[in-house]
């Protein structure tokens, strides 16, 4: 009797199982769009993915993994979007020419201190001279006898390549320093320390820690629109030349004026398409 | 000075150490319970996560966590199984044994980074499984083999050698001994032991960053159908679990209430392995008193 | 039906199942073996692969102490050394106290306390390391900048986060292996008329020596792997370390960092795969020092 049971149940298990295999691989298949690369995009990925595959027969994955990750997958052909806040071609081992660039949103860079420090603004030559270790006591740049502690980002991150496009001078190097990898514990670390300074994206900034104003200007969306605020990037969503149609839909919503003006400016990232000017990958400005 | 005096003494001194550690570790967990309970409600359990708003939950990432366990149990419990019953029942003592048992060790000390890193160029690149749940559960497996071993070894040698004797002598197989006889007995043992590596593997977050993924996609709770894209019962679909959304809320968080969220998943966390052990303690209890009968 | 001669000469049912135990547990043997041996071969390749292509030196891999990727100087000493320091520290801190709350636990108090202990030691065990690096950054580190002002981040900041995640394992692994003492020996001793602080120290404890000894080994190798916690809390500086308040890398933390961030096959990529390969090389070793605790100690 207890034979019967079991073996009924197997039966009954694998049926279903079957039944499901079946009916799964026979329904109109949803297109599949994966989306691997850097972690700092990928919330804005998620959010604007939730969006689309609510009006759109799509099933959009989105995975962080960090920009070299999603370059070196999408050359590989192994995803269909490599999502990273570095250009490919700034990028070592990415044949840069075989993918294509799709500019998704622009990102400002805020350098940050700790908000009991009392310094607000900092020249860019003292920015400079921070980062490449020239000055090492707040007292030199106007604030308290305290050591300065650099925290830099992670080395081949697309914020430290940005970051240093901008403010050192070409051959220059910045000090050897602490590394962090991601937003969220450099704002930790710099909230809790009394002398660190850093920099991070401007979509991450709050209260935690204190945004520096760079010669007077602050880092604003507007003053990103026209290059006033200088430390800002492009994130980038790289293909292959011939990608699908349901990847190239994607990235075609995600670059529409709706999504830009709503989602992505609610994620505290700049539009597209309020840009008033470019950059090239190597961090040259020019008016549009 | 007597031996009694420092006998007297030691205990002093080694219950006061103790106590001082036991505070330190009561600390630490009041203080992890305290700044997380407050944020831990129905809401937050029942909703799924916010990408960059507040009042975001752990709905999704609850059930990832438990599904993965549940996936991971199902490949390690039987591979476990049978590697113990063979080191504890078959396999001859000799150099091979000592190897073998040496490669099991050695898993056990496999840093997670390292199995992540492996799981992620084999699971996930050069077999095709992607970014998915079943990728975890071969990592998790790699990391819980070893200790799941080690516990089913010792609990079959908590069988008495006797009743394999009187079953051997009655002219039962080795393989007959082992499943009728030796397995009962020790099931309360093998249960619990299975259940403690649950919930050690239940707040790993290093090996699947680059396994089961980082992210947590809709997912249809309705779909009862595990081959279809968004069911939640499928083992091929990308999840983050509980561990993976504490580390990516800190380090790459862009909600407001980071902080939060962050300290809620934790006290959720902790909760659910106190969950995990108390059910293998009752488990077990609840065999061996059914089989003392 | 045959004759009796005919079921002589065929195997019995009892031989045929004693084959299929002996399939089924080879071939789980075969299985897990070949899965241990996958892990060693990849990731030696991968490890080797900047030796081997000739990018870089091994020689220069193990003595150089600068590490650049932008530089293309791939000098490991400065993160080999941090790794084994905060590793030894941690489990030189970690040690007496394991030991003390072992011996209390196991030795002088009821053993209903043990009972509601267990649970309470498996909990911490289990504790995700992500938390023990979220307390490390906002306890520990701060608590070390006033102490000792500086940065709080470090070699001593990540020492004290490994030992507090080190310190369950290592004391569940030393009662199990007080427990493991048979009771015939604290009753001959105590018969002898011994008092309890004696018969630990000069029976229990020496008859425990392996098990404990592999316990310390066992955290060890644990805090020698362990990425996210440490990378929260040590700074992160490829620089050699100067002293315990320094900010420092260790091999995991490297990696970790760097991973994302490299592309696949490239020379950064691969030296970070060497270092992944140290690593592996670093957790046999304890491995191997593990068994040899244990043969000495004359236990199992």
């Amino acid at each position: 009797m207890k034979k019967v049971i079991t073996s009924g149940v197997v039966i009954l298990v694998i049926g279903l199982l079957g039944w499901g295999w079946y009916t799964a691989h026979h329904q109109p298949a949803a297109d599949k769009v994966t989306v691997v690369g850097s972690t700092a995009l990928q919330p804005l990925a998620e959010a604007v993915a939730e969006r689309y595959q609510k009006t759109h027969h799509a099933n959009i994955i989105v995975q962080g993994g960090g920009s070299g990750t999603g370059l070196s997958q999408v050359q590989a052909g192994a995803v269909n979007i490599g999502a990273s806040d570095i250009a490919a071609s700034q990028k070592e081992g990415i044949n840069a020419a075989k993918l294509q660039d799709h500019i998704v949103a622009v990102s400002g860079i805020v350098p940050v201190v700790n908000p009991k420090l009392g310094v607000k603004n900092l020249s860019m030559a003292q920015l400079r001279g921070i980062f490449t270790g020239r000055i090492t006591n707040w007292q030199e740049v106007g604030g308290p006898n305290l050591p300065i502690t650099v925290i830099n980002r992670a080395s081949g991150s697309g914020t430290r390549v940005a970051f240093e496009q901008t403010v050192l001078q070409p051959g220059t190097e910045s000090i050897n320093a602490q590394e962090q990898d991601s937003n969220g514990t450099v704002k930790e670390i710099v909230s809790n320390t009394p002398g660190a300074i850093s920099y991070i994206a401007l979509a991450y900034m709050n209260n935690q820690v204190q945004a520096l104003k760079i010669d007077g200007m602050s880092a604003t969306a507007q003053n990103i629109t026209t290059n006033a605020w200088p430390l800002w990037s492009y994130e980038h969503m790289y293909t292959q030349k011939h990608s699908s149609k349901a990847t190239t839909a994607f990235i075609r919503y995600m670059q529409s004026h709706r999504v830009q003006s709503s989602i992505v400016n609610a994620a505290h990232y700049v539009s597209i398409h309020d840009m008033q000017v470019t950059k090239t990958d190597t961090g040259q400005v020019r008016r549009k | 000075m007597k031996p009694e005096k420092v006998d007297r003494l030691a205990t002093y001194l080694i219950l006061a150490g103790a106590s001082l550690v036991g505070i330190i570790v009561l600390l630490l967990l009041g203080y992890l319970l305290v700044t997380g309970l407050p944020h831990v409600s129905w809401h937050f359990l029942t909703s799924s996560s916010e990408s960059f708003r507040s009042g975001g939950g752990i709905r999704d990432q609850l059930f990832n966590s438990l599904y993965l366990v549940v996936l991971t149990l199902l490949v390690s419990v039987p591979l476990a199984l049978i590697a113990a019953i063979y080191l504890s029942e078959y396999a001859p003592t000799n150099r091979w044994t000592e190897l073998l048992r040496l490669a099991i060790e050695v898993l056990s000390s496999l840093p997670s980074v390292v199995v992540g890193l492996f799981g992620y160029l084999v699971f996930v690149l050069q077999w095709g499984f992607d970014f998915s749940l079943l990728a975890g559960a071969f990592a998790l497996t790699i990391l819980n083999l070893p200790l799941l071993t080690r516990s089913i070894e010792d609990a079959l040698h908590q069988v008495p050698a006797l009743q394999r004797r009187a079953g051997l002598g009655l002219g039962m197989s080795k393989w007959r001994v082992t499943t009728k006889i030796v397995l009962p007995q020790a099931l309360s043992g093998i249960i619990t032991g299975a259940i403690l590596s649950a919930g050690r593997i239940f707040g790993e977050a290093a090996a699947l960053i680059y396994t089961a993924g980082q992210s947590a996609p809709a997912i249809d709770y309705q779909n009862w159908n595990p081959f279809s894209p968004t069911s939640f019962l499928n083992p091929m679909r990308p999840a983050e679990t509980l561990a993976v959304h504490i580390w990516k809320v800190n380090s790459e968080g862009l909600v407001p209430d980071a902080r939060a969220v962050s300290n809620g998943s934790v006290v959720v966390l902790i909760i659910t392995i106190l969950l995990f052990n108390l059910l293998a303690r009752l488990l077990g209890n609840l065999i061996q008193r059914r089989l003392a009968k | 039906m045959q004759g009796p001669q005919q079921n002589l000469l065929k195997p019995s049912k009892e031989s045929r199942e004693e084959w299929l135990g002996k399939l089924v547990s080879g071939l789980a043997i075969v299985l897990i073996g070949g899965l241990v041996s996958a892990i060693l071969i990849f990731l030696t390749v991968k490890g080797i692969a900047l030796f081997v292509q000739g990018e870089f030196s091994l020689g220069k891999f193990l003595t150089d102490t600068t590490w650049s990727m932008s530089n293309h100087d791939y000098g490991a000493l400065p993160m080999i050394i941090t790794s084994f320091l905060i590793t030894v520290l941690a489990g030189i801190v970690a040690l007496p106290m394991a030991m003390i709350v072992a011996i209390a636990i196991a030795e002088m108090l009821p053993q209903r306390v043990e009972r509601y202990l267990k649970p309470v030691i498996e909990l911490l065990v289990g504790i995700p390391s992500v938390v023990y690096g979220y307390v490390g950054l906002t306890l520990i580190v701060p608590a070390l900048q006033r102490l000792f002002g500086g940065t709080g981040f470090g070699i001593l900041a990540a020492t004290c986060v490994l030992f507090l995640m080190i310190l369950p394992t290592m004391t569940s692994m030393s009662i199990d292996s007080l427990r493991g003492v048979p009771q015939d020996y604290r009753r001959a001793s105590a018969g002898l008329g011994a008092t309890r602080w004696q018969t630990i120290t000069r029976v229990v404890l020496p008859s425990a020596r392996g098990g404990i000894l592999t316990a310390m080994v066992f955290g060890m190798a644990r805090a020698f792997g362990e990425a996210l916690a440490v990378q929260m809390v040590i700074g992160n500086t490829t620089i050699m370390p100067k002293g315990l308040l320094d900010p420092a890398a260790t091999l995991t933390s490297v990696l970790t960092t760097g991973i994302g961030n490299t592309v696949m096959g490239t020379t950064a990529n691969n030296a970070l795969w060497s270092l992944a390969l140290i690593l592996l090389i670093m957790s046999l070793a304890f491995n191997i020092l593990m068994k040899l605790f244990n043969k000495r100690g004359g236990q199992r």
